[in-house]
């Protein structure tokens, strides 16, 4: 019943709309605007634009004040207090330009519309004109993209040597963090070794993945660099870390690399934002299927005194799973009892 | 020579032309076509119809997203299993909706249903030609265009979904039939269709090529080519070195899929096992697919800025300011656009030189735009401005190709773009300067030539309705977005509640989809237009704009052939508006300088000289070939 009630109501109000429609027609007609080169909606189209203008603008100032803090995401990486600069002072010259242009766009249309005792003025070109508005962001461009490069080739120079390195491995629909354990370096992998106990595909008839151990969140130190290896095991995934200003893509068979260093504790992080709950966290920025709106990692960061208090607590995967080093030669597996060993 | 030349082959072409004229039968006239207008109709309606399509996919997903709570039972009946029990709709459906509505829009609707439709209907006009230089391939390039639909249209209703990882269709998420299920049969018919997309582009950028360069009327230089032409040249100019590059991109994606092959393939663990490719780079797709990838956005744009150079100058009723400039400017893009493209992998793992090569690239490209822009505006400057819908469609256009291309200076720059990389700033910034800018153009082209398309005019009261709703809803859609964008919002989520620092806007995201779904019914308004004016609208007068290019010198209803007569000659360029001195505030391009001393410019009076020499030449051709056929 409701259902027809509606559908009886939307037939009437077309119905009215289209007779409104139909008179307006016949009594343009009748009155003859339809012969005039620009009839009365000329001056109410001319109008609508400066009303847009001021409308919109207006709208926009007001939501980009209003919602500041909500929208800049709080900041904890170094390159990233660069990178955040250069975004604004880009903002600043574009929002200039932004604006200019907007209010010569929708002030002319108001300024020279339709006069029949007007004419236009014929102005076909004026070559000094054009040569200023080529040269003139030519230079502003050039200013802008020098910052850029410089703080694009410091961001991706090669790693300090003392950087502490976290493997990141992207899979449908997770990431495995692993650590090189105290002797700071990642032990060979093979994705052909992966199975359901060996996430990573570590290859432990290398030694170095003796003390290889995994967290299921990123620890890393305060203001010391860490290095970020990322790798994906199945499709393309992206790390990305907002708070960092960190994005880099997995790429499976292609390791990639970012090092930053943070600049804030989660404590102190949450202190300034007075938010007990904060975390720093990771997510997927390159579509890899259904669940790629879930994968969520926490990045706790801490002060290195603490970090290095965490190193010593964990548990390599040997340790965990001493099948990992079953089948390893000999002398491998007494390297591996004696890792063991150490842990216990 | 080369007058005579002209001379003769046009008269010749009326000849044939005569032959012809009366055997037309429904299927030769409106389906198997070989008219040149007839085959731009047939685009432009076909692209109408995936603009819809591609704007329903839209709303659905924005459903999702500014109403994540929503119970979409009522969807059930077209969707199916894709509901599900719950009421809530799949995630894996989600990703092949914006894969398909990405798809569709770049594709179907901005690249056949505007470069299609306006290069196969105005070039012939604008430039003085019976026809396109091949009319059957021309009716191939529609064909294919339309079984490549077809094809696309199928695997929508397929029971694993359509193809689903994105537009881009990155390996290896979409060579793996075990990592999603759009990946599956979805993902080959999608190969399929565009196999059969890029033959009809081919197919129709040669044909435009050809015909620009080869079927001028007499005194059609270069140098007096509309705007509009130019663009369309470019674009096909484009469209001819990018596309194939496409098709060896998809091609190797078949090989890594169907023969097992690693292109794109290395190392790789998926669903319990490993596979034995090795050695493949899925950072080779990237490049390969970025090569045609940003070409495209200017495939989709210049057509749009080619109409919205026409559309401003005559409703300005002032030549286009800088018209050598602006086609400067158009050359420049064009070159550029062809060596910018891993601007959109500075974060794919490339070689970072490479990154800031290709930033300093980028942004020269922005050099031009610029010139552009203010080329525009001072265009209107001390106009006598007319706003018909189309004009201002074409406003609303330059308002959104600023927007959205100073956003683009933050994106080239690779810096900023770490953070901004597909977010929705990203998202924000093509959907404006690609999207919105090219729709525009599209709107404001359909405006602008209906008259010549359907000898009828549109409604122009329901034209403004139109365009102002969607000029704010437009604004209102996509400004938001940037925000969401900087606030580090990633694309393609089902659902942003799973992070903490994106667990907010919820109530922006509403807005946004509450706005999209009022744009998209405005657009009724034009669908009704559209159709009701096609054959109830009002009967237009031969040049109702009061221009001065050559498609308003044909009948009210031009047969195949446009001209019932000799095609007319050309003796100015195509933006003599409100000239100093002329009686009326337009001169057409068919009337020779010499019959407008009181208006011509100095460096004009001396070409009055050379067109009568040309003249009487003329006039000696015709007068034999009148003695050969009596």
């Amino acid at each position: 019943m409701y259902g027809f009630l509606i559908a009886v109501g939307i037939l009437l109000l077309i119905s009215i709309i289209w007779m409104v429609y139909r008179i307006q027609t016949l009594v343009s007609v009748v009155k003859g605007s339809d012969k005039k080169v620009a009839s009365g909606s000329n001056k109410v189209n001319a109008m609508m634009f400066v009303l847009f203008l001021v409308g919109t603008g207006g709208l926009m100032f007001w939501y980009s004040i209003k919602e500041f803090d909500n929208y800049n995401l709080p900041l904890a990486s170094e390159h990233g207090a660069v990178t955040d600069q250069l975004f604004w002072i880009t903002m600043a010259v574009t929002g200039v330009i932004f604006i200019i242009t907007h209010i010569l766009l929708f002030w002319f249309p108001y300024k020279y519309q339709y006069k029949e005792d007007r004419k236009a003025s014929f102005y076909p070109d004026n070559n000094k004109l054009e040569v200023i508005w080529t040269v003139v962001p030519a230079i502003v461009l050039a200013l802008l993209v020098i910052g850029g490069w410089k703080a694009w080739s410091d961001i991706t120079k090669p790693a300090p040597e003392n950087a502490h390195v976290v493997e990141l491995l992207g899979y449908q629909f997770a990431w495995e963090v692993r650590y090189p354990g105290m002797d700071n370096v990642l032990g060979a992998n093979d994705y052909r070794l992966t199975n359901a106990s060996n996430v990573s595909g570590v290859d432990f008839s290398d030694k170095n993945a003796h003390d290889d151990f995994n967290s299921p969140v990123v620890v890393i130190p305060k203001g010391e660099p860490v290095l970020f290896k990322i790798r994906a095991r199945d499709v393309l995934h992206s790390v990305f870390a907002p708070h960092m200003r960190l994005k880099m893509d997995a790429v499976p068979g292609m390791p990639t690399k970012f090092w930053f260093v943070a600049t804030k504790t989660t404590e102190e992080m949450r202190a300034e934002l007075n938010d007990p709950e904060f975390e720093y966290e990771i997510a997927c920025t390159e579509v890899c299927g259904k669940g790629h709106f879930s994968m969520r990692r926490v990045i706790n960061v801490v002060e290195p005194a603490e970090y290095r208090k965490w190193l010593a607590e964990q548990k390599p995967y040997i340790v965990n799973n001493p099948a990992l080093v079953e089948n390893l030669s000999p002398e491998l597996k007494e390297l591996a009892e004696i890792t063991i060993s150490e842990h216990k | 020579m080369a007058t005579a030349h002209t001379a003769t082959h046009s008269a010749s072409a009326h000849d044939h032309h005569d032959d012809h004229e009366h055997h037309d039968n429904f299927i030769t006239k409106y389906i198997f076509t070989t008219d040149h207008k007839m085959i731009g109709k047939q685009f432009l309606v076909t692209g109408i119809f995936w603009a819809i399509i591609g704007g329903l996919l839209s709303i659905i997903f924005r459903l999702q997203l500014g109403f994540p709570d929503m119970e979409l039972y009522w969807l059930k009946p077209i969707l199916g299993g894709w509901i599900d029990d719950a009421g809530k709709l799949d995630p894996n459906f989600y990703l092949a909706l914006v894969t398909m509505h990405g798809t569709i829009m770049v594709f179907f609707v901005l690249t056949a249903g505007l470069s299609g439709t306006f290069s196969n209907f105005l070039i012939p006009l604008q430039i003085g030609a019976r026809d396109m230089a091949s009319g059957f391939m021309n009716m191939l390039s529609y064909w294919f265009f339309f079984l490549s639909g077809v094809i696309m249209f199928i695997s929508l209703f397929i029971e694993t979904g359509p193809a689903s990882g994105g537009w881009v269709v990155y390996p290896p998420l979409s060579a793996l039939e075990q990592a999603m299920p759009g990946s599956g049969l979805g993902m080959t018919l999608w190969l399929v269709a565009m196999t059969f997309f890029i033959a009809s582009s081919l197919l129709g950028g040669i044909n435009y090529i050809t015909t620009v360069i080869n079927l001028r009327t007499k005194g059609m230089s270069f140098s007096r080519l509309p705007l509009t032409i130019w663009a369309f040249f470019l674009t096909a100019v484009i469209g001819l070195l990018s596309f194939p590059v496409l098709f060896s991109a998809a091609l190797l994606l078949v090989f890594d899929r169907s023969f097992g092959t690693s292109f794109y393939l290395s190392d790789i663990y998926i669903g319990g096992e490993a596979l034995p490719n090795t050695g493949g780079s899925p950072v080779l797709y990237q490049h390969l697919f970025w090569f045609l990838g940003h070409p495209e956005v200017y495939i989709v744009l210049l057509p749009a800025l080619g109409i919205t150079s026409e559309i401003i100058s005559v409703n300005s009723r002032k030549p286009i300011f800088g018209y050598k400039a602006m086609i400067i400017s158009m050359l420049g893009i064009t070159i550029l656009s062809f060596i910018v493209w891993a601007h959109h992998m500075f974060v794919s793992g490339m070689n970072p030189f490479l990154g800031s090569i290709f930033m300093f690239l980028t942004l020269i490209i922005a050099i031009p735009s610029a010139v552009k822009v203010f080329n525009y505006l001072t265009t209107l400057w001390r106009g006598n401005l007319i706003f018909t819908p189309g004009m201002l469609f074409s406003i609303g256009l330059v308002s959104f190709f600023i927007s959205g291309g100073l956003t683009g200076i933050f994106l080239g720059n690779s810096a900023i773009d770490i953070q901004l990389h597909d977010t929705y700033f990203v998202v924000a910034h093509f959907h404006l300067v690609m999207g919105s800018a090219s729709f525009f153009g599209l709107m404001a082209g359909v405006y602008h030539w209906f008259p010549k398309m359907f000898g009828r005019m549109m409604d122009p009261r329901l034209g403004y309705i139109h365009f102002w709703l969607t000029f704010i809803g437009v604004y209102m859609v996509f400004f938001p977005m940037h925000y969401i964008g900087i606030a580090g919002f990633p694309r393609r989520y089902y659902s942003w509640t799973n992070f903490e620092f994106s667990n907010m806007y919820t109530d922006l995201n509403m807005f946004v989809s509450v706005a999209a779904i009022i744009t998209f019914g405005a657009q009724l308004i034009f669908l009704f237009n559209f159709f009701y004016s096609m054959y109830r609208g009002r009967v237009a007068s031969l040049n109702p704009w009061r221009s001065n290019t050559l498609e308003w010198t044909t009948p009210l209803h031009p047969q195949h052939g446009n001209w019932p007569g000799e095609i007319p000659t050309v003796y100015r360029w195509p933006y003599d508006y409100s000239k100093p001195g002329a009686s009326e505030d337009f001169i057409p391009q068919t009337v020779p300088l010499s019959a407008t001393p009181e208006s011509n410019l100095p460096h004009e009076q001396e070409l009055v000289k050379l067109e009568k020499a040309i003249i009487a030449d003329e006039e000696e051709v015709l007068v034999a070939n009148e003695s050969k056929e009596s």
